[in-house]
């Protein structure tokens, strides 16, 4: 007995010990975004399929929680690769830059799709920026002052919106989904009121980026699919999540229309849908030819068969970049061409 | 003593009608008590009744994978016999599926017939020809699986009536996948990838194993751990710790601790194991060290109950014939004391298996599409997996969460059963 628990203790001791000086990294490490998440796990899951390396590591991080683990320097220790669902910050920027990752290349690799979203039913809802910001902001413009958000209803909002009660499901605030929809609905919609157009800059980016917090919106978490169970629960709430979701529960779901514009393919590569973004990996160039793989998987996540047009990612929702601006973006990344600081 | 007289017994009247009323409110007030406790009892069984009834209806759609056997031409210009691994399986699994349709020549037509297999029948070809190269030349017949939206079509999943436009598979599709099917090309075996493959984007594909090997190594550190350092903290407070006030803060401070949220474990790991000493993220070896931590409080406790059962008699005796005290610990008390102590191993080691929170911090909640070969490679938990897969955006993914809920519970279940059949073998009673 004595020998035993001697002998195991000793044993797991030294296993930390071993540990502590971890053997050289062979796996590729990648962090980020939850929405580029499915496409790198895609190029991650062909790329060990057809090189034989060892399969990848892609976490879903949040693109916040990816630039922050991505930024933490150069080395074994962190990540090699970071998606990201808008580009990286001037702050991250230099973030990064103080821990000795000055050289990254950005790669721009498509284009997302927010959608709004209801359960299959008789109301084909279209809906506009500016009634978008009129039902979620948390104080909106009414007879030329910022009063708290008085509408529960959509028919409040216009007359020829249904009498519905207002009940929308969103994501959280670390969320990337949730900072694109701010940028492109809510501030877009805000800035079509003079009465904000006449606010000071600090107070006009109060009013347009605040959601409200009495209800109609309701934090849903990251889970998207959770936000598609609730909608098909509650037939009369809206739900905003990427548009992969969409695309993977067309049977039970529905767009909403926005400026008239449904979402689909050709609507989010075009730009005429309104509400799209632009999705992002970035690379650091001080691990490639490092971790080994590295190079390969950068080829592979830039080659026709993924992010072309009929790719294995379009098959995933996202919306391939145009012939021109794509040969630019694969010469940049296959050399490795490091990004200029953002401007703001 | 008159007072003692006049005490003296009265005679019960059961017929007076007061007492008569009393007694029946007592024995309404057992009766309800009683129904409350059934009432209870069936409130709990009936939800983990719908518990298991939804986990089960949903996920034994997952339990079985629609599979179509294909006759696979080899021929040696798309494969060469010096590296069987280069050829362009691709092409041989799309001439495979095309071969069925020779009326089809649209090129969007032809492109979502190759679209039936899976992605992975290239791979799962391409293995099979590897590990044999003799095949090149010949025709294999093989069985591969089916891809996810014709999967959901076999097993009645998708609703046909739904308008075309509504659905993942249009009328065109599902007359092909109908040709396949009267050909008797279709079958649907029992989903032994389920446990057997990796993760994978492709629900088709996606499998257990990589959360089930990650789970075991996980367990095994956290075993190597705490089993030990457990121990030895129980014994020491028991047979050796002098009683003052710092052993009583010790042991109050032992009990809050098996109450501390697992997540709070979570974040210590990210900051010390991660941030500290530098070891691997998403490795099982952090996940095993973070799970010890949270299973440490557990089995001291139960160690302790369990030697303290062990009567004095045992030890006085033992002392008596001149043993010295850690002789008396490990010849006598430990030996009588193991079936409780293992009982308690079990029990917080079955809690480890299901805690997720410490997990998702640490990374283990990555897409890794490889098993892992050990304790520093990089892999998901069980409980870990399940969360990923909830949060995927496929159909499949859907029944497979709830086969993989399925697989955890027997798991867990099984755990449980040994911790019962460890006791009620080897316990004694003074």
């Amino acid at each position: 007995m004595t020998k035993l628990t001697i002998g195991v203790a000793a044993t797991a001791i030294a296993t930390v010990a071993m540990a502590g000086s971890a053997a050289a990294r062979d796996q590729i490490q990648i962090v980020g975004s939850s929405t580029v998440f499915p496409y790198t796990q895609a190029v991650a899951e062909e790329f060990a399929n057809k090189t034989g390396n060892k399969a990848p590591v892609v976490e879903s991080t949040g693109t916040g929680g990816g630039m922050k683990l991505f930024c933490q320097g150069v080395g074994e220790a962190h990540p090699d690769v970071t998606g990201a669902s808008r580009a990286m910050k001037a702050s991250e920027f230099k973030l990064c830059a103080e821990n000795g990752v000055d050289s990254v290349t950005e790669v721009l690799l498509g284009y997302d799709g927010l959608s709004i979203a209801h359960a299959q039913s008789e109301n084909h809802l279209d809906l506009t920026k500016a009634q978008l910001f009129l039902a979620l902001a948390a104080e909106v413009p009414q007879d030329g002052k910022i009063v708290p958000n008085p509408y529960t209803k959509w028919s409040e909002i216009d007359p020829s919106l249904p009498d519905l009660k207002i009940s929308v499901f969103g994501p959280p605030p670390t969320s990337g989904t949730r900072d694109a929809f701010v940028e492109l609905v809510m501030e877009e919609g805000c800035e079509t009121f003079e009465a904000v157009e006449a606010l000071d800059k600090d107070a006009k980016k109060q009013v347009c980026q605040r959601m409200r917090q009495d209800g109609p919106f309701i934090e849903a978490g990251e889970n998207d699919n959770l936000i598609v169970q609730r909608l098909q629960a509650d037939p009369t709430a809206l739900g905003i999540f990427g548009y992969s979701f969409l695309f993977e529960n067309q049977d039970t779901l529905e767009a909403v229309a926005i400026e008239g514009v449904l979402p689909n393919e050709d609507t989010i590569a075009s730009g005429e849908y309104g509400v799209s973004r632009p999705l992002f990996f970035y690379v650091k160039n001080a691990h490639r030819g490092v971790i080994p793989g590295l190079d390969e998987f950068i080829v592979e996540y830039i080659s026709e068969s993924s992010m072309g047009p009929g790719g294995y990612l379009s098959e995933r929702g996202l919306i391939p970049l145009g012939d021109e601006r794509r040969k630019e973006v694969q010469a940049a990344a296959s050399k490795g061409k490091p990004m200029d600081a953002p401007g703001s | 003593m008159t007072d003692l007289a006049s005490s003296a017994p009265q005679r019960i009247d059961w017929s007076d009608a007061e007492l008569r009323k009393r007694l029946a409110r007592r024995h309404s007030g057992d009766k309800w008590l009683k129904f409350a406790g059934i009432a209870a009892l069936a409130i709990s069984f009936s939800m983990l009744g719908i518990l298991v009834l939804s986990l089960v209806s949903n996920g034994f759609a997952a339990f079985t994978q629609t599979h179509l056997k294909l006759e696979f031409e080899i021929s040696a210009d798309r494969v060469s016999a010096e590296d069987p691994a280069a050829g362009n399986y691709r092409a041989i699994v799309r001439d495979a599926m095309l071969g069925l349709f020779p009326e089809v020549t649209s090129r969007a037509d032809q492109r979502e017939i190759a679209n039936i297999p899976s992605n992975g029948a290239q791979y799962i070809l391409r293995d099979r020809v590897v590990a044999d190269p003799a095949l090149i030349g010949t025709r294999v017949t093989l069985s591969v699986p089916v891809s996810d939206p014709y999967d959901q079509l076999a097993k009645g999943l998708v609703d046909r009536k739904t308008p075309e436009a509504n659905r993942r598979v249009n009328d065109q599709e599902i007359a092909w996948f109908d040709r396949l099917e009267e050909k008797g090309l279709v079958s649907k075996p029992l989903n032994t990838g389920l446990i057997t493959n990796a993760d994978s984007r492709f629900p088709e594909l996606a499998g257990l194993r990589g959360a089930i090997l990650g789970s075991f190594y996980a367990l095994l550190v956290c075993f190597l751990i705490s089993f030990p350092v457990g121990i030895a903290a129980a014994i020491y407070l028991e047979e050796f710790a002098p009683k003052n006030k710092l052993t009583d803060t010790v042991e109050i401070n032992i009990n809050n601790l098996a109450a501390v949220p697992s997540v709070v474990f979570g974040l210590l790991a990210l900051a010390v194991f991660i941030g500290w000493f530098g070891l691997p993220r998403s490795a099982p070896l952090v996940g095993g060290m973070t799970l010890a931590l949270m299973t440490l409080p557990t089995i001291i406790i139960a160690t302790r109950a369990a030697v303290k059962a062990v009567p004095p008699s045992i030890r006085e005796a033992a002392l008596g014939i001149g043993a010295s005290k850690h002789q008396v610990v490990f010849g006598h008390v430990l030996p009588l004391a193991m079936p409780g102590i293992l009982t308690g191993t079990i029990i917080g080691l079955a809690q480890a298996l299901g805690e997720t929170a410490p997990l998702l911090l640490i990374g283990m909640n990555a897409f890794i599409t490889q098993a892992p070969g050990g304790i520093l490679d990089s892999s998901t938990a069980l409980p870990t997996q399940i969360f990923i897969w909830a949060d995927s955006p496929e159909r499949g993914f859907v029944s497979r969460t709830s086969a993989a809920i399925c697989v955890l519970l027997v798991f867990l279940i099984l755990m449980n059963a040994l911790a019962v059949v460890l006791r009620k073998r080897f316990e004694r009673r003074w």
